[in-house]
């Protein structure tokens, strides 16, 4: 479905409810404080609605992608020129800022990816990628919760955090984590506060947890520039959100891992090629990055951005200049640690015949071994964890090496 | 009879939407019968339509639309011609409001019983009204905002004051399940309310296929999924102007208000269903044949020749064929299925007993689809009765409650609209097509409830000062109140606190 922000939307709060979220791990990891004095964040950054990565990272090289992807695919040419990555590979124009990470060797590119799941519906392609489990109805938990698990678990985080309503899935679970969003609802007092959670002790356990925790998120401390602004649109609103979330990793007692989810990546009509609706979103991402690389500043340099969707779209554009549910996809990877300048890639050719199901860009590498890779690298999770309980029953995908420097 | 407590916190909070205050009476009445209770407001013919002078029909609001997009246009190009001084070119994005105003009384309350429930004269009385109150920056608000504006509050005042609210639960279901998003654009939220009354609200106690086949057929609903947009790759029109399907309303018309996920379909059948309502749409700002924004069968636009679907072959008869496809997709075993397990888990628990669902499951297709003979079964399932009142309360359940409780009969739709936007249910709003989550996990998280909190805190200090918070926990839940929630309230150090206290307490919260 589509997400397109009107200027009838009477706050900036409203968009942000309803176009990002964000939520960390409420614990700083023991590692923090290993001898190596590597301090290690990871981000990672849903986009809901499945992205077209067609026509984020285009194969322009590839001679059928032009008449596939039609009036709105990219060109090395022409008034909007698409930024090359490779030969064979260019970036949508809209994304500068991950262009210049990518000539840094701070970012890169896996095409052709695609989580387990092979049919076409957003809520169960995004329990499948959050989850971490090969089919959908698991909603439990997410895999990054349950990495974190696996992690050893040191000290709480005791900086600021204000509230949002609702976690993204892939950090719900058993490891206690902390949300934020700009809220400006004036706070109850805290003597009501605690009697409420007196008689909740008594009466209802489930929402004593949940209000205890919720209150525990209390002393918002957050700066000016992260209060809601009248007027804006949704892409200020991802730079915003982004950069809350970076000033809040950037303390030292701040959280280490969190998750982000963007909505209104599905681009059923009238998606636009270089300019337009998709171009749009890109830019925000793209500004999304540059907020993570400017709030953590010195931390950047040991940060990891993943960012993925639940599935990608048609290769051929549909009968509305958009394109329809598909199947393989991009994930990016941003961050002083990453080892970028790359995109990896089995590439599977746009030919007919290699298509997935004669519509879709083929999926060669499981997103999986992308995150089982940066996970195994970035935080040191073994394995033996990630093939059981991170990614349950996924020991055959082999974690892709040496993405993090 | 009897006087069952329990069962009066049954009726009013996991069927309606909670008891009201003053000398309603509610919680009496309730307990003294309480499958009665909730029966006796599904009794009355039309009891769900919502009809109020003011509230225009779906091709009105289009030509309000359309001509307010026009005179933006025309400031904007009067704007861009007078040029001269660059400055603020975007002061012209919003002309004067005045040409394309609707008629648009705010509807009023008729209702016999509004008298004993409208608000007290007093200084409390604007506070529904002004929690969160901001200074905006002062602009005359546009038909669009009036419009939604409107139905927001026609909506709201319905929930506050029906007697039970069963009817208006029912509505907000079925609302949910086929949702549309007032974010989708200037049309969506101008017709987000009429969507409601026009396609859901005659049909909560009819037959699923004719709601089914009223909300696929509705313009906004069409508009939502981009049907209008979709065209048969050898329809007439899909040759000339070279373009083709969008498989987005077929797909979640399975996905999301039938089969469900899992329910037997295929790609290939998205596909089909896809080409079968080619050319279902509404007719645009010119059109001549029709009045714009009212449905019309584009047979133009529509794909030529038999469809396979499910394994049945529908001939091509135009608009009938799609019809044939949704009355059948209407009493497929998933759409029985499906269905009975999400009136469930709503009413009843996240995880439904499966005898209930079973039993609903079955009442769908020995009914055809008879809605009314479906809320019926539940109501007397004794599961309905007997499972604890587990469930939280949604936002719009928890405003509603308050807003009965504290016999505040909204007048403006403000407060509720900024409350709803801050716990994260949006009003006609939800972020994607399978609208909001009907589950603990999304609402009782820890955010959300201390949102909860401050925003019970909130009301109470502007509300809490002149009632009397022990009178007010006996109308909530009379004798099944917990001692330890009377203790509490009875223990608070001020009204205010103890008007907070009782609106979070577990028995103003659960359902």
């Amino acid at each position: 479905m589509e997400q397109i922000r009107t200027t009838l939307l009477t706050s900036r709060r409203h968009v942000l409810l309803a176009g990002a979220s964000f939520a960390a791990w409420a614990y700083l990891p023991k590692f923090a404080r290993a001898a190596d004095q590597r301090d290690p964040r990871l981000i990672v950054v849903i986009l809901r609605g499945a992205l077209d990565g067609l026509a984020t990272v285009a194969p322009i090289g590839d001679p059928d992608y032009a008449g596939l992807h039609g009036a709105i695919a990219l060109t090395a040419d022409g008034p909007h020129p698409a930024l090359p990555l490779d030969a064979f590979f260019a970036l949508h124009p809209s994304m500068p800022e991950f262009a210049r990470m990518y000539r840094d060797q701070q970012a890169a590119v896996i095409h052709a990816v695609a989580t387990p799941y092979r049919e076409r519906s957003h809520f169960d392609g995004q329990d499948v990628l959050e989850s971490g489990f090969a089919g959908p109805g698991r909603v439990q938990s997410g895999w990054l919760n349950r990495a974190l698990e696996a992690l050893p678990r040191g000290v709480r985080v005791s900086s600021a955090l204000a509230v949002g309503p609702t976690a993204p899935l892939v950090l719900r679970g058993a490891a206690p984590t902390v949300g934020w969003a700009p809220v400006t609802l004036p706070q109850a007092d805290d003597d009501t506060a605690m009697r409420l959670v007196e008689l909740y002790t008594h009466r209802d356990p489930a929402l004593a947890a949940a209000l205890s925790q919720g209150l525990k998120l209390e002393k918002v401390a957050f700066g000016d520039d992260m209060k809601p602004k009248p007027g804006g649109n949704q892409i200020a609103a991802m730079r915003q959100v982004a950069r809350g979330a970076a000033k809040l990793m950037a303390a030292d007692d701040g959280p280490r891992i969190a998750a982000l989810a963007f909505d209104g990546w599905d681009t059923h009509a009238n998606e636009g090629g270089a300019v337009g609706r998709l171009a749009q979103l890109l830019s925000g991402l793209d500004g999304a990055l540059a907020e993570f690389e400017s709030g953590l500043g010195a931390r950047w340099r040991d940060t990891v951005v993943v960012v993925a969707t639940e599935f990608g779209r048609t290769a051929k554009i549909n009968g509305t200049q958009g394109t329809d549910h598909g199947t393989g996809t991009i994930a990016l990877l941003a961050g002083g640690a990453v080892k970028g300048g790359r995109v990896i890639a089995d590439w599977p050719t746009l030919k007919t015949a290699s298509l997935y199901q004669g519509r879709d860009l083929a999926p060669t590498t499981d997103l999986r071994a992308v995150f089982k890779g940066m996970l195994a690298d970035h935080l040191g999770l073994g394995e033996r964890a990630l093939g059981e309980s991170v990614f349950p029953d996924s020991a055959a995908v082999k974690p892709i090496k040496g993405l993090v420097a | 009879m009897a006087r069952d407590p329990q069962g009066a916190l049954i009726a009013l909070n996991r069927f309606g939407f909670g008891a009201r205050g003053g000398a309603s009476g509610d919680l009496m009445n309730a307990a003294s019968d309480p499958r009665g209770f909730v029966k006796a407001e599904l009794a009355r013919p039309n009891g769900a339509l919502l009809e109020l002078p003011g509230l225009q029909a779906t091709p009105v609001l289009a030509e309000a639309v359309f001509a307010y997009q026009d005179e933006v246009k025309r400031a904007r190009e009067a704007a861009a011609k007078s040029d001269a001084s660059p400055e603020q070119p975007g002061q012209t994005r919003n002309p004067p409001a005045t040409g394309a105003d609707l008629p648009m009384a705010s509807p009023s309350p008729a209702a016999p019983q509004a008298a004993s429930l409208s608000p007290q004269a007093g200084e409390a009385a604007p506070a529904m009204q002004a929690v969160q109150a901001k200074p905006q920056p002062q602009q005359p608000p546009n038909v669009v905002q009036k419009t939604f504006r409107a139905e927001a509050l026609a909506r709201l005042q319905r929930a506050v004051l029906a007697d039970c609210g069963v009817t208006e639960r029912l509505v907000a279901f079925w609302s949910n399940h086929f949702c549309i998003s007032a974010g989708k654009g200037e049309l969506a939220r101008m017709w987000a309310g009429a969507f409601e009354r026009e396609a859901i609200r005659p049909h909560v106690l009819g037959r699923f296929a004719d709601m089914l086949k009223a909300v696929e057929q509705h313009p906004a609903m069409l508009f939502f999924l981009d049907n209008q947009e979709s065209l048969g790759p050898e329809s007439r029109a899909g040759q000339n102007r070279k373009r083709g399907l969008n498989e987005n309303l077929a797909r979640e018309i399975m996905e999301l208000h039938t089969l469900g996920v899992g329910g037997g379909y295929t790609q290939e059948d998205v596909t089909s269903l896809a080409r079968i309502i080619t050319g279902w749409s509404f007719a645009g700002r010119n059109s001549r044949n029709a009045a714009p924004g009212s449905f019309v069968f584009n047979a133009n636009a529509h794909q030529p020749g038999p469809q396979t679907l499910l394994g049945k072959v529908y001939p091509d008869d135009g608009l009938a064929q799609g019809e044939a496809a949704l009355a059948d997709i209407a009493r497929h075993p998933s759409t029985a299925k499906f269905i009975a397990t999400k009136l469930a888990r709503h009413f009843v628990a996240d995880d439904p007993p499966p005898a209930l669902v079973a039993r609903l499951e079955a009442v769908f297709k020995t009914h055809d689809g008879d809605l009314r003979a479906v809320t019926s079964a539940l109501i007397d399932a004794d599961e309905a009765w007997s499972a604890p009142l587990t469930k939280i309360r949604s936002p719009y359940e928890f405003l509603i409650a308050g807003g009965r409780l504290l016999s505040r009969v909204p007048e403006d739709p403000g407060f509720y609209l900024n409350a709803l936007n801050t716990l994260g249910q949006p009003l006609w709003a939800p972020a994607g097509p399978n609208g909001f989550a009907d589950t603990n996990a999304m609402w009782a998280a820890p955010e959300g409830m201390k949102l909860r909190l401050d925003l019970s805190a909130q009301l109470a200090s502007r509300l809490g000062n002149n009632l009397d918070p022990r009178d007010m926990l006996e109308l909530v839940a009379g004798d099944a109140a917990s001692a330890d929630t009377r203790r509490t309230i009875e223990r608070a150090e001020q009204r205010q606190q103890a008007l907070a206290l009782l609106l979070m307490s577990p028995e103003f919260q659960r359902r």
